[in-house]
């Protein structure tokens, strides 16, 4: 089934934030953000910026009626600076004007008089200073320190891992209005309604009755909506609730690349040891986190990099320590994979380096030691249903990995300045949000007296489908056709206390909440036409929109059947509330079972390099994948295609540059460069593995939006297998992203 | 007052001429398809088409509506998603994006979408290349592009028998386009009026793809010289092995214009490195040696092909060599208000060869790294004639004298190109930025020296 917004996207009829109808008197507002990255603010004249005509108001912290508070998790982040900037782009100001050109221009006359401190940039150095968001955290198995000794071969190494802008077409923004009495609507682009309420209601002051939040849809957000679009809103909101009325904030591309955090960047060390039969016996790790200037969700994140770092295998001793520092970036954020793919990186680094060291073949270490049945993780979870194996071995197998190797080997023998490599990368990736209070969810359901069905979850639809899948779930339930049902706009008024939609658990959980529902009301007019019928309620069923008794055709249809329960004044109407069982994780221990499944999969990535211009073209992507018994695999292999290029994206071209002074140089798509449809590999092939599914998976079917994406990493293996076919000086290096400058540089480096 | 049609409708504005037209369309109108991503040409989110009469009959184009100042649409039918929309059904562009699933997020479907039916609106012979060619300046951060490769061979595939000499008759007749635009071409004929060009205009603006990015509020509150409205400006023409170039004509129109494609090996494809098509329809070849870039391709291939520059102010010519026309980083002799009217070149004979060469991070829609070019002649094996020029290594597009005239008299081998790289290596000034550190740059430079050779002297450089 296609997705369900299809028609309105081709015709430019779906509504996106900025396409909301302005209200009359609708204001506009543009933030002042610092031009420096650290420093004390001495003084803010805003008066030549009040003089321009249009101009309303200027918004500073004094203005704010509750609390200059933003931060999620951790406290430790005003809305609007007061006496210091931590960040390039922090919001200082908020201008507000009758035109959103009036309100940019006054912002540029808008004086700050800053007193400017040194700015910390680099991970290892916030470190050194102890510069700390909060304490770090260890993830352990067995006793490292114990089995050094009975390894054959110990490597050590390092890697740098670069962070990535989220690059979502439509950028972030709001539009709040009062409607009355000290109640306000907002529409906001998040990813997380409810964290918008909480922040709104915060800021002003207010009960979080007094505000509701509504989402349509987002134009992209891959995370950097979850969190970061509170600040946003609440901006708006204290706008129009100071002013008593409409305001709308939309960014522009340069602010929002300024202001917004990103993916992490890490840096980090590993040591690993193993057997001479080439198992890993050891394996320790410590990573440095580029958290930014604040904590937003980097203690979360910074757990996923726990579980993630050791990828799809299983290491009998372990020793995993994350450090999240405090630097001058703006506070960096939830970004599809949310900290998993710096840890896997991490970990695929250490294996590729033992390979180089002993002289093996990369495969040959990975396949060893990928995780089987009841294998223990670091966190304590026991393996269940693994099908890492299984998968990088019908890799192997499908895509002819043998015949592949050879090719390149030929192609390279042939080409003095045209190199190929390929590399694989096995997957293991875990589904619930790590923290378990979050993995909750409700659905409202209203059967309308005509057989038409309403739904309302907190799933945020981002281009992801899973309104699609929604209305697949309602249908499947119900037995009627998807045109009978709405998936309605994501309401703070509809469905209260939500968990943003993230860690790929959107149609896991407001799904599973939505089945409950329907459920309920299914058995609701299983009674009803058992009545009509004078049968068991066991005999009926419903399915194409026909009531069946015993599976035969009672001749009574989905729409008289509801008319009937109407007027017998049966409720058709219902709240499912969905919590995933079965997890917990207990932090003093570090040991638990966070998670409800895992995902699994192997991806093959081939490379073209041109060593003549340290060029490269991805040629192939090859994957197995496990997706469950999938309810949508249209929407499945789309998520696996666009989840795959962001990834290969990430380890390729997608360079962050700041200066050292903290500002942001790749601030636009003409510095930041993201994929293009040239770059799109030659092709993508993804099988999928044939599974019964999970039946903690929604319909068991698995969830999709995060785990394709690190498939991505393989690509920069490739290129460095290539590379290496052109030097023979090279020594591998682990330094993310893989620009055309660093392949040039690698391709022609005399000695390592 | 500016008139155009807007889909179907007359529009006469007073709005500022330089007010872009995507904020006209979004903001004045109300037409909410077309949408925002960056405002600088780079997304394609705000892509429509635009079409002028010629003969009767109607041309379109996609252009980046970010970067359009309103007043170059004076005259024009402007097409948005709203105006390709059918009453009942999808067009077969929009059928071919839904069905493959080329739409995830949505944002970035309506600048395809737009993209896709320009690409059907052309005159050429469909092939799914040129269909990819299309839409390669739009940015989809979704789907990873597969889905829409598929929509592209699609839509290629439906197009194999159209007319591509009344495209428009045959797309109305298929169902790509609405039946009004039957009638746009008599309703275009009806605005005669130009737009009075001001006296004592603050500034010229051409395509504005360099004005609208770097000082688009200058260019709103500004009095505009549109060199679009300028008629003898538009043109390329050839006096014998003369080419040359109007002083407004597009980067689209070298790509139009065959004799060039003919004796200059490759510049289709070098072209096809410049911007994408929804800027290379409006931007000039004027305003990219203007705007003096360091990194400028188009001045970059013009230097090596040691291109002579007209200019007139206050009715008084001047004609002057582009390699001696820049002085310093973004200073040229040009004096404010001087209009370039001509930019003159041989092209080159049987004896000589050209080549060009860019690197940048990503191959498409992207600035250089740094881009080189070349042109020599070489005679028994000796090099007799050499213009090689580079960019990014200086604060200028820079012709590479020194080491064009090293070249000069040496015959081709590895070591001669070392020597060269030697003598290059001191005419250039290279500075660390985004795009690159010294030393990449350096070691590119010296690269892309040696990519020249090994594509025009392959046996020579083994
Ligand atoms: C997304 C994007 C991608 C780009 N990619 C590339 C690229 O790959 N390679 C590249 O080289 N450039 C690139 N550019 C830059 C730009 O498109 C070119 O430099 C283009 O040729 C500028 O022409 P224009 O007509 O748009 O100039 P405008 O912006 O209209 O004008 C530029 C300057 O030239 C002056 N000017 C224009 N015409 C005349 C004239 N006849 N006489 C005197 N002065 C004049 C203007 O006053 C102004 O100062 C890109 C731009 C964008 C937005
Ligand atoms: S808005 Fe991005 S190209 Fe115009
Ligand atoms: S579908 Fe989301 S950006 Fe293309």
């Amino acid at each position: 089934m296609k997705n369900i917004d299809s028609i309105g996207h081709v015709t430019g009829k779906s509504i996106y934030l900025d396409d909301i109808p302005n209200q009359q008197g609708t204001l506009h507002a543009a933030i002042l953000g610092s031009a420096i990255a650290h420093g004390k603010i001495k003084n803010i004249n805003v008066d030549e910026a009040l003089k321009l005509n249009d101009v309303v108001k200027i918004i500073l912290y004094t203005d704010i009626p509750g609390d200059n508070q933003i931060g999620g998790i951790i406290e430790d982040e005003p809305l609007l600076a007061e006496n210091e900037v931590h960040y390039q782009g922090q919001p200082i100001a908020i201008v507000i004007a009758e035109t959103e050109r009036i309100a940019h221009k006054a912002v540029k006359l808008i004086k700050v008089d800053f007193e400017e401190f040194s700015a910390v940039v680099d991970p290892r150095e916030a470190k050194q200073k102890g510069l700390l968001l909060f304490p770090p955290r260890t993830f352990k198995l067995g006793n490292t320190d114990e089995t050094w000794k009975d390894c054959a071969h110990i490597v050590e190494g390092s890697v740098e891992i670069g962070g990535q802008e989220h690059m979502y077409i439509e950028t972030q923004g709001a539009y709040a209005y009062p409607i009355e009495n000290g109640y306000i609507k907002v529409h906001s682009s998040t990813q997380g309604p409810t964290a918008v309420q909480k922040t709104i209601a915060r800021v002003l002051g207010l009960p979080m009755h007094q505000i509701e939040v509504d989402v349509v849809r987002l134009g992209g957000a891959f995370g950097g909506k979850e969190d970061q679009a509170s600040g946003f809103a609440a901006m708006a909101a204290l706008a129009s609730y100071l002013l008593n009325k409409p305001v709308k904030l939309t960014l522009p591309r340069h602010d929002d690349m300024r202001m917004t955090g990103k993916r992490h960047p890490y840096s980090g060390d590993f040591k690993i040891g193993l057997s001479t039969d080439l198992k890993i016996l050891a394996f320790e790790t410590d990573l440095y986190q580029n958290g930014g200037a604040a904590s937003d969700l980097s203690p979360a994140i910074l757990e996923r990099t726990l579980f993630h770092s050791t990828g799809s295998y299983y290491i009998p001793n372990t020793r995993v320590t994350v450090y999240s520092c405090k630097t001058n970036l703006p506070p960096n954020t939830a970004f599809r994979g949310f900290g998993a793919p710096q840890g896997m990186f991490a970990i695929e680094s250490a294996i590729a380096k033992a390979a180089e060291t002993i002289n093996v073949k990369v495969i040959d270490i990975q396949q060893k030691n990928l995780l089987a049945e009841n294998d223990e993780f670091q966190y304590g979870q026991k393996a269940e249903n693994a099908n890492a194996q299984e998968c990088f071995q019908l890799v192997k197998e499908k895509f002819n990995i043998e015949s592949i190797t050879k090719e390149i080997n030929l192609f390279n023998q042939n080409n003095r300045y045209t190199k190929k490599g390929y590399a694989v990368m096995p997957l293991c990736f875990g589904i619930s949000f790590t923290n378990t209070s979050m993995n909750q969810a409700r659905a409202l359901v209203h059967i309308y007296q005509d057989g038409s069905v309403s739904v309302s979850t907190a799933a945020i639809e981002m281009g992801q489908g899973v309104n699609t899948k929604l209305a697949q779930v309602a249908s499947m339930v119900l037995g009627i056709d998807t045109n009978k049902v709405k998936i309605h706009s994501t309401n703070t008024s509809r469905v209260a206390n939500t968990s943003p939609t993230a860690a790929s658990s959107g149609a896991d959980l407001n799904g599973n909440a939505l089945r409950i529902a329907a459920n309920a009301l299914l058995n609701r007019l299983k009674e009803v036409a058992a009545g009509m019928l004078k049968c068991d309620a066991k005999s009926i069923s419903i399915n194409n929109e026909e009531v069946l008794q015993n599976g035969k055709p009672s001749g009574i249809s989905w729409k008289k059947l509801v008319l009937t329960a109407h007027l017998q004044r049966v409720c058709l109407s219902e709240n499912g509330h969905y919590a995933t069982p079965v997890i917990y994780f207990d932090k003093t221990k570090e040991k638990g079972h966070p998670f409800a499944y895992h995902v699994y999969g192997t991806g093959i990535i081939t490379t073209t390099v041109d060593c003549i211009r340290g060029t490269y073209k991805i040629d192939d992507v090859l994957i197995v994948h496990d997706f469950g018994k999938s309810i949508n695999l249209t929407i499945d292999q789309g998520q696996i295609e666009g989840a795959v290029v962001q990834g290969i994206g990430w380890t390729t071209m997608e360079e962050l540059a700041f200066d050292k002074n903290g500002r942001l140089l790749s601030n636009s798509l003409s510095t930041y460069k993201v994929p293009d449809i040239h770059f799109a590999p030659n092709t993508i092939k993804c099988i999928p593995l044939e599974t019964e599914g999970h039946e903690l998976a929604v319909m068991r079917s698995k969830a999709i939006g995060e785990p394709p994406f690190m498939y991505g990493i393989a690509a920069y293996f490739a290129i460095q297998n290539a590379i290496k076919a052109y030097n023979p000086n090279h020594k591998l290096k682990f330094d993310t992203p893989i620009t055309p400058e660093k392949v040039l540089l690698q391709l022609y480096e005399k000695e390592d | 007052m500016i008139q155009f049609i807007l889909n179907n409708r007359l529009v006469e504005t007073d709005k500022k001429p330089g007010m872009s037209l995507l904020d006209y369309i979004r903001y004045e109108v109300g037409l909410p398809g077309t949408k925002v991503g960056c405002r600088e040409g780079d997304c394609g989110a705000c892509t429509v088409l635009i079409g002028e009469l010629n003969n009767n009959k109607v041309d379109y184009k996609s252009i980046v509506s970010c970067l359009t100042p309103l007043v170059n649409v004076h005259g024009k039918h402007v097409v948005t998603i709203e105006g390709i929309n059918l009453e009942n059904d999808l067009t077969p562009v929009q059928k071919a994006m839904a069905e493959n699933a080329a739409t995830q997020c949505g944002f970035c479907t309506p600048g395809f979408v737009m993209s896709f039916t320009g690409f059907c609106m052309n005159h050429e012979k469909p092939t799914t290349s040129r269909a990819i060619e299309s839409v390669a300046g739009n940015i989809c951060r979704c789907t990873g592009y597969k889905s829409i490769q598929r929509a592209a061979e699609d839509i290629t595939r439906l197009m194999q028998d159209k007319d591509i000499k009344n495209p428009v008759d045959w797309l109305v007749s298929k169902g790509y386009l609405p039946k009004y635009f039957l009638s746009i071409p008599d309703k275009l004929a009806e605005i005669h009026s130009k737009t009075e060009i001001p006296n004592n205009s603050e500034i010229t603006v051409a395509g504005g793809t360099d004005l609208m990015v770097q000082k688009s509020d200058i260019v709103y509150e500004s009095t505009i010289r549109p060199t679009k409205e300028i008629e003898h400006l538009q043109k390329i023409k050839f006096e014998n092995q003369t080419c040359i170039i109007g002083g407004a004509a597009t980067v689209t129109s070298l790509l139009q214009t065959e004799k060039l494609l003919q004796s200059i090996d490759g510049l289709r494809d070098y072209l096809m490195l410049v911007s994408s098509e929804p800027v290379r329809n409006i931007a000039t070849i004027a305003g990219n040696i203007v705007n003096a870039s360091p990194i400028a391709d188009l001045s970059i291939m013009l230097l090596a092909l040691n291109a002579q520059i007209s200019s007139e102010i206050d009715g008084k010519v001047n004609t002057q060599p582009l390699d001696q026309l820049y002085t310093g980083y973004k200073q040229l002799k040009l004096q404010k208000g001087e209009l370039i009217t001509e930019i003159r070149f041989e092209l080159p004979n049987a004896n000589q060869q050209f080549n060009f060469e860019k690197v940048s991070k990503r191959q498409y829609l992207d600035i250089a790294s740094v881009n080189s070019a070349m042109v020599i002649k070489v005679e028994n094996n000796t090099i007799t004639d050499c213009r090689i020029s580079a960019g990014g290594v200086a604060p200028i597009p820079l012709y590479l004298q020194e080491t064009s005239q090293f070249l000069i008299g040496k015959k081709i081998s590895e070591q001669l190109f070392d020597e060269a790289n030697d003598v290059m290596q001191n005419e250039i000034s290279p500075i660390g930025d985004v795009r690159g550190t010294v030393e990449y740059k350096r070691l590119l430079l010296k690269q892309l020296l040696f990519a020249h050779f090994a594509k025009l002297f392959p046996d020579k450089m083994n």
